[in-house]
């Protein structure tokens, strides 16, 4: 496994996961139904002290 | 209490030390464990001294009670190293504008500045990382710090980091990686010390008894990975002996360079950015009691950052023997940066929607406001310095100088001293702070120098850029070096005074931070508008 190897992995298979992940990441936190959740979330700090 | 464990582990230390000054390889690792059996020694004795040996242990804490102790000593070293690593800044400002103050060998500039930047960002910073996440993440998990005295060893861990770099850097011990100066032996117990808060704070995730895993320390857990990860690979080098103070980069040339500025960027973004606001998403919406403006933008905040940071550290390197294509990617990327940054400052900035008055009224939250405001500012000012025609203008003069300040200064720095002053009536039980009205004058002292010091170096670096690029019609450059180090001794010396702003606003704070321990309340004025005015019964 070279330096050429690596390098033409990154740049297809590597670079299309992470993109593939990130993409996957905004969408579930943009999902139908999120809004609710994410409401709970925030008042995560607020409920105690 | 009693430390017998750790009274043995010290003292055991303390000798291996002394064995380290008696076969040192060369004098400056010599001294240099001189200062560790001294610092060893000294943490024996005194944990000897407050070893109780009653049947009873009256001092016995409530194990079932959130941890405290860590943070309370965190919160102590943040303002101590704080206004330690200001006020060798404005010592090096200083030596920039009058040179007569270099004083040789030990209090030159170049010995003092590594001084300056570690203790601001890793004594500084990393105390208010380390004590807040402690804070934020038992709160946030409800449930307490994960593996008993572990989280003391963290803590005292990172002192005697700090000792050692600040020491070393002193005696002209260095491996001259910028951020990264500390040499291979005081790199190997940092990486110990940081495994272990890697423990604690993880291991008081996994406790949670809150099912959901706050966006905070979703921040401050990519600071602790990512941090690790960079400090380790960047600092992979061979000793040239065993007991000697030099060693060498496993990686050489242009390799060598960009894994420093993976390294150096990566700070940047993870240890500035990524642990900073993970204070923001916690101390922001608890001083304004509201809950985050967008709880989903923060989360796209997060991974959007997370993927695009990684790749911005070439733009340290252009037009240097670094390909093209590898400039180009990390100037993209610090472009596509814009994104995050400025989702991040509206998430932040938007939280105080409907609540606008309290910047008025709560000099705190104006504290945290303007930290936001200087994120938003130097986060747009970044990208647009990595854009190569800019770039080449800019680098290598002040104006980097002044945007890193306007970062640090203004993001970091207040965003911390806003996180203090929330702290510490809490973690000691005071009512309010000692004074409010001294949080404002900090607040105009820290902003009005942040400001002075910013246009200062904007204009200095302009100059120097363009005194640098300028050829006459015959194709000489116009001024020699001389001539622009000349036209900088004016903007050096405002330099120095908004730096002198800045600190004295950070004595005013270490004073209302006292006295707040001490637990005095000072007879003041209220804020005006803060509570109502109460009328006497007609």
């Amino acid at each position: 496994m070279d330096y050429n190897t690596l390098r033409h992995f990154a740049d297809s298979w590597g670079l299309l996961a992470m993109t593939v992940f990130f993409i996957g990441a905004v969408l579930f936190a943009l999902r139908p139904g999120s809004r609710e959740s994410a409401e709970q979330a925030a008042q995560i700090p607020l409920k105690e002290d | 209490m009693k430390y017998g464990f750790e009274v043995i582990l010290l003292a055991l230390g303390a000798f291996i030390a002394l064995l380290g000054v008696a076969f040192a390889h060369d004098s400056q690792f010599g001294a240099h464990m001189w200062v560790l059996f001294f610092a060893l020694a000294a943490g024996a004795i005194v944990l000897m001294r407050t070893s109780s040996y009653s049947p009873v242990d009256i001092l016995a804490e409530d194990k079932s009670a959130y941890m405290d102790g860590p943070v309370r000593y965190g919160v102590v070293a943040t303002v101590f190293w704080g206004v330690a690593g200001l006020l060798v800044g404005v010592i090096v400002a200083a030596q920039l504008a009058f040179p007569d103050l270099n004083i040789e060998p030990w209090l030159n500039l170049g010995r003092l500045r590594p001084l300056h930047t570690s203790a601001v960002i890793f004594a500084f910073g990393g105390n208010a990382l380390i004590a807040t996440s402690f804070y934020v993440v038992q709160r946030t998990s409800r449930a307490r710090l994960f593996g008993g005295d572990l989280a003391w060893y963290v803590f005292w861990g990172y002192q005697l980091f700090i000792v050692m770099a600040a020491t070393g850097y002193l005696l002209g011990i260095t491996q001259s990686r910028e951020y990264a100066e500390p040499e291979w032996y005081v790199d190997i117990f940092l990486t110990i010390v940081w495994v272990a808060y890697l423990i604690v704070f993880l291991g008081t995730i996994l406790n949670r008894k809150e099912p959901h895993i706050y966006v905070a320390n979703w921040f401050y857990l990519s600071f602790i990975i990512t941090i690790a990860m960079l400090h380790v690979v960047n600092n992979l080098a061979v000793p040239a002996s065993f007991l000697g103070s030099k060693s060498y980069s496993l990686f050489a040339g242009v390799q060598d360079a960009l894994t420093q500025w993976w390294y150096g960027h990566n700070a940047v973004g993870f240890f500035l950015t990524a642990g900073f606001l993970g204070m923001m998403y916690y101390f922001v919406p608890k001083q304004a009691n509201r809950p985050v403006y967008s709880y989903r933008l923060s989360i796209i905040h997060f991974w959007s950052l997370i993927f695009l940071y990684i790749w911005a550290g070439p733009h340290h390197l252009h037009y240097t023997a670094l390909p093209d294509w590898a400039q180009t990617l990390g100037m993209v990327f610090s472009i596509m940066l814009w994104m995050p940054s400025w989702g991040g400052m509206i998430n932040g900035l938007m939280t105080l929607s409907g609540a606008w008055d309290k910047i008025r009224t709560d000099p705190i939250i104006r504290m945290m406001v303007i930290a936001i405001a200087f994120y938003g500012m130097s986060t747009f000012e970044g990208p647009m310095m990595s854009i190569k025609a800019v770039n080449s203008l800019s680098h290598y003069t002040e104006w980097t100088i002044g945007h890193v300040h306007s970062g640090a200064l203004g993001w970091n720095g207040m965003i911390t001293f806003g996180a203090i002053y929330f702290l510490v009536p809490r973690l000691w039980g005071r009512e309010r702070l000692y004074s409010m009205r001294m949080v404002t004058w900090h607040f105009w002292l820290a902003t009005l120098g942040i400001v002075v010091y910013a246009a200062v170096m904007w204009v200095a670096g302009i100059t120097q850029g363009l005194m640098w690029r300028e050829y006459n019609e015959q194709g000489f450059l116009v001024y020699s070096i001389a001539e622009s180090v000349a036209a900088m001794k004016p903007y050096y010396i405002v330099r120095t005074i908004g730096g002198l702003m800045y600190l004295a606003g950070a004595l005013v704070m270490a004073w209302n931070i006292y006295m707040t321990i001490r637990g005095h309340v000072r007879e003041e004025e209220p804020m005006p508008g803060a509570a109502p005015v109460l009328q006497p019964a007609q």
